[in-house]
């Protein structure tokens, strides 16, 4: 599962990330990488762009780069 | 005066101003609260300058401490020291001393935000590295608390090899004394031990600095090398090294992958452990109004939001700078007038009030809407709200060709095009800076608004369709026009000359704050001496330029004529006749001289080229001087329709109406005015957008195109439209 299916609202640990796809290391400078929680906190109209939290920090992604990115969910603590 | 009176101070009452004895770089991530801390520091003792060779400009400030005083510099805020885009890399260059003329900091003041202590220590350890004395500062604690993240100082201090940190609180002063006590002792200290993060990179660093030692690369300078291949310093370390043994240590430490991935990994994998034992979240207590901004903060709700924040700032801009405008422009008729009445009639009078009186009011009536518009957008950035509009936008700027960063300098572009190119400078990808550069002057700017609203009062009529007037309809298309032929030219360029990678997004998206006051006016005054520095000087020189060609040559004929005239009415009239009377022999003297002046035979002489869009001279005279600044078209058809200079709307539209061809047909038609507006739609007619292109873009290659392009698109679709519309 990559982060491009995660549900709003929804947290999960990232396992692994492909640096090769374009405009995946200027995320990972943002600080998405391997091992950190993120959650789906919203969303442009469409899904698309998401906005994702790490630390309490939000970033905004494409759904073309989220797949880039590996998870897998956790139960979010609400 | 015998006596000496000795007046006895007390000590504490005198206030000695130190100069700077050393600079230091106040540096963090963007949103960290960092240059309302700056501000708190330097006060008003602030300047802006410019690096030598960078478009960037250079803000700099003293504090004055207890026995000394230092040079701040505030750097825009940066995540790494990779530099993605134009202003990121100002940063990193100051930082690291690349700028040719100015030398590297003797010292860092980092600012880390404490509810992102994640992305501040990223950039902290890679300041680290550079081994130069540094104080931390710690802003944003009372939103930490307030949020419920508990960090523990000593622990950080700890992980950050005993450096000490600071915790502020920028907007109440709070911890401001303690700051300012570690700044005073900056020079004596020791710069901070590297942080464990990656032992490899650092052992490597520390033997390539040994073999290199005659090369004079500092440690920063190694790893930077390391980790970005293509750059300079990468290429003296290749050549003293070799390609091949550089490339073998690459591979050992960065793998097959990008090196700021290897980097982003090692140096987030440490962060992560840190905050793990130096940071704790209490369960989050949902705090009245969290429940509401998270709803807002949904698709829907935040893009409507959007526009409606838009429609209230513009909105805003035209209605309340309308009075001011009005009053600028009194202000400077009245001035005029009192020069006039005043000096003897000649050159030397109509130059100092139609050309330096005119020339600074045409600058500084655009003032009012600039600096409510700048207003607005300065407060919308520093609460975050800009950067929510981009990730909004972004997928509507993506079918252009672009990406939701070019929504900023787009919207800044409906007052003025000048701030709009300087705000692309957030744009990391070079074409698509470019791109968004040459679609920014399309929009309806604010000095296009005169020309539009005097044609449609003349031609269009006063009439609703439906629930809408004509006129208002007929307004906005026009912005639509803008808008369509704008992003036209943006989805055509990323398709041909600036064709590449599709643009990037990758947004912090900060989260809503109140912005502070100080930090505001400051910022608003910047902006205000950048844009009168910048237009300012342009628009004037144009304008003088302009009075020059239209007073220049004069008829001695038409002055005597003038006289004998006068005479005559003086004699058969009296009172408000007579008055009413000379004016109207004065404004046709007007008109008689500007048809002969150079602005008039340039009209005559270039009328051929224009008949096909059915301009006659006039129309073509006044066109020819609205290439330099296009606010002045009004005035010159108010002489050249021999109504006077500050004519009212209605006689100078009253004058266009019943002007004729010699054949008797009328000038103005339908088919001719709508061809007009699209005219002034696209046409670059502005010489401060073009210089300010030119200085962004480093060379005349993109204001030549930009205005070639945008005159000719403007010259077709007036074309097609008088022929269709003649025809039909």
């Amino acid at each position: 599962m990559t982060l491009r299916e995660l549900h709003p609202g929804q947290s999960a640990r990232i396992d692994a990330v492909d640096a090769s796809q374009p405009g995946v290391v200027r995320l990972m400078v943002l600080g998405l990488i391997e091992g950190v929680e993120v959650q789906y906190q919203n969303s442009a109209i469409g899904g698309d762009p998401m906005e994702v939290s790490v630390y309490g920090a939000a970033i905004s992604i494409r759904k073309q780069q989220a797949a880039s990115f590996r998870i897998s969910p956790i139960t979010p603590n609400v | 005066m015998s006596e000496v009176e000795t007046a006895y101070i007390p000590v504490d009452k005198i206030s000695i101003r130190h100069r700077a004895t050393a600079s230091i770089a106040v540096i963090g991530n963007p949103n960290s609260g960092k240059s309302t801390l700056f501000n708190r520091l330097t006060g008003l003792r602030q300047t802006t300058g410019n690096y030598p060779g960078v478009t960037v400009e250079k803000h700099s400030g003293t504090v004055q401490l207890n026995g000394s005083a230092l040079e701040l510099v505030d750097l825009p805020g940066i995540y790494c020291l990779g530099g993605f885009s134009a202003d990121e890399r100002i940063a990193v260059d100051v930082v690291l001393g690349r700028i040719e003329g100015t030398p590297r900091p003797d010292g860092l003041l980092v600012v880390l935000d404490a509810t992102h202590l994640y992305q501040g220590l990223y950039l902290l350890q890679q300041l680290m590295e550079m081994q130069l004395p540094m104080v931390v500062a710690m802003t944003m604690t009372d939103v930490a608390t307030a949020s419920g993240i508990d960090i523990s100082i000593e622990v950080l201090q700890r992980h950050l090899g005993g450096i000490q940190i600071y915790p502020v609180v920028a907007t109440s002063g709070r911890g401001l004394d303690t700051l300012k006590e570690a700044l005073e002792a900056i020079a004596n200290a020791t710069a901070p031990a590297v942080p464990e993060s990656w032992p490899e990179l650092s052992s490597t660093a520390d033997e390539l600095v040994k073999s290199t030692a005659d090369t004079g690369l500092p440690r920063i300078d190694v790893i930077q090398a390391l980790i970005h291949p293509e750059s300079k310093r990468a290429a003296i370390l290749e050549e003293h090294l070799g390609n091949r043994t550089i490339a073998e240590i690459r591979d050992r430490l960065f793998g097959k992958e990008p090196p700021q991935a290897a980097e982003a990994r090692h140096r987030y994998g440490w962060v992560h452990s840190v905050l793990q034992e130096a940071q704790h979240r209490a369960p989050l207590i949902e705090r009245y109004g969290a429940r509401t901004r998270r709803w807002l903060n949904r698709p829907w709700p935040s893009t409507i939001m959007f526009f409606a924040v838009m429609a209230l700032v513009f909105q805003a801009v035209f209605s309340w700078a309308t009075p001011l405008m009005g009053g600028i422009d009194l202000g400077a008729t009245f001035l005029a007038d009192q020069v006039a009445a005043v000096l003897p009639q000649g050159a030397l009078s109509s130059f100092i009030t139609d050309g330096v009186i005119a020339g600074v009011g045409s600058v500084i009536v655009f003032l009012p809407q600039i600096l409510i518009l700048f207003l607005f957008i300065i407060v919308l950035e520093d609460s975050g709200f800009l950067a929510r509009a981009a990730f909004l936008m972004d997928r509507i700027m993506r079918s252009v060709g672009l990406s939701g960063q070019s929504v900023i300098p787009m919207l800044s572009s409906f007052a003025c095009a000048v701030p709009a190119i300087m705000a692309t400078r957030v744009i990391p990808n070079r074409r698509d800076r470019i791109a968004t550069i040459m679609a920014a002057p399309f929009m309806t700017c604010s000095a296009r608004l005169p020309v539009y609203a005097l044609l449609i009062a003349a031609f269009v009529p006063d009439e609703s369709v439906g629930w809408f007037n004509l006129q208002g309809l007929v307004l906005l298309g026009l912005y639509l026009l803008g808008i369509v032929g704008g992003l036209a030219t943006a989805w055509l360029l990323k398709r041909s000359a600036l064709r590449g990678p599709k643009p990037q997004f990758a947004l912090a998206l900060p989260e809503f704050r109140w912005p502070n006051l100080q930090t505001v006016l400051i910022k608003l005054l910047d902006r205000a001496r950048i844009f009168l520095k910048r237009a300012g000087t342009v628009i004037f020189a144009v304008a003088i330029i302009v009075w020059g060609l239209a007073y220049f040559p004069r008829s001695a004929e038409i002055q005597t004529n003038l006289h004998s005239t006068i005479s005559q009415a003086e004699s058969s009239y009296r009172g408000d006749q007579l008055e009413k009377e000379v004016r109207e022999l004065e404004n046709h003297a007007a008109a008689a001289q500007l048809e002969q002046s150079y602005l008039g035979r340039a009209g005559r002489f270039i009328e051929p080229v224009f008949t096909p869009l059915g301009w006659d001279w006039r129309v073509s005279a006044a066109v020819i001087a609205g290439f330099p600044a296009r606010e002045v078209v009004v005035a010159v058809m108010g002489t050249i329709y021999a109504v006077g200079e500050e004519a009212e709307e209605a006689s100078l539209t009253g004058k266009l109406r019943s002007a004729t061809w010699p054949d008797g047909r009328p000038i103005f038609t339908v088919p001719m005015v709508l061809g007009l507006l699209l005219f002034y739609a696209w046409c670059l007619q502005c010489a401060a957008t073009i210089a300010t292109i030119r200085r962004e873009t480093n060379g005349w290659r993109w204001p030549l195109f930009a205005w070639t392009y945008m005159t000719t698109i403007g010259y077709v679709g007036a074309l097609l439209i008088y022929q269709l519309g003649s025809i039909l």
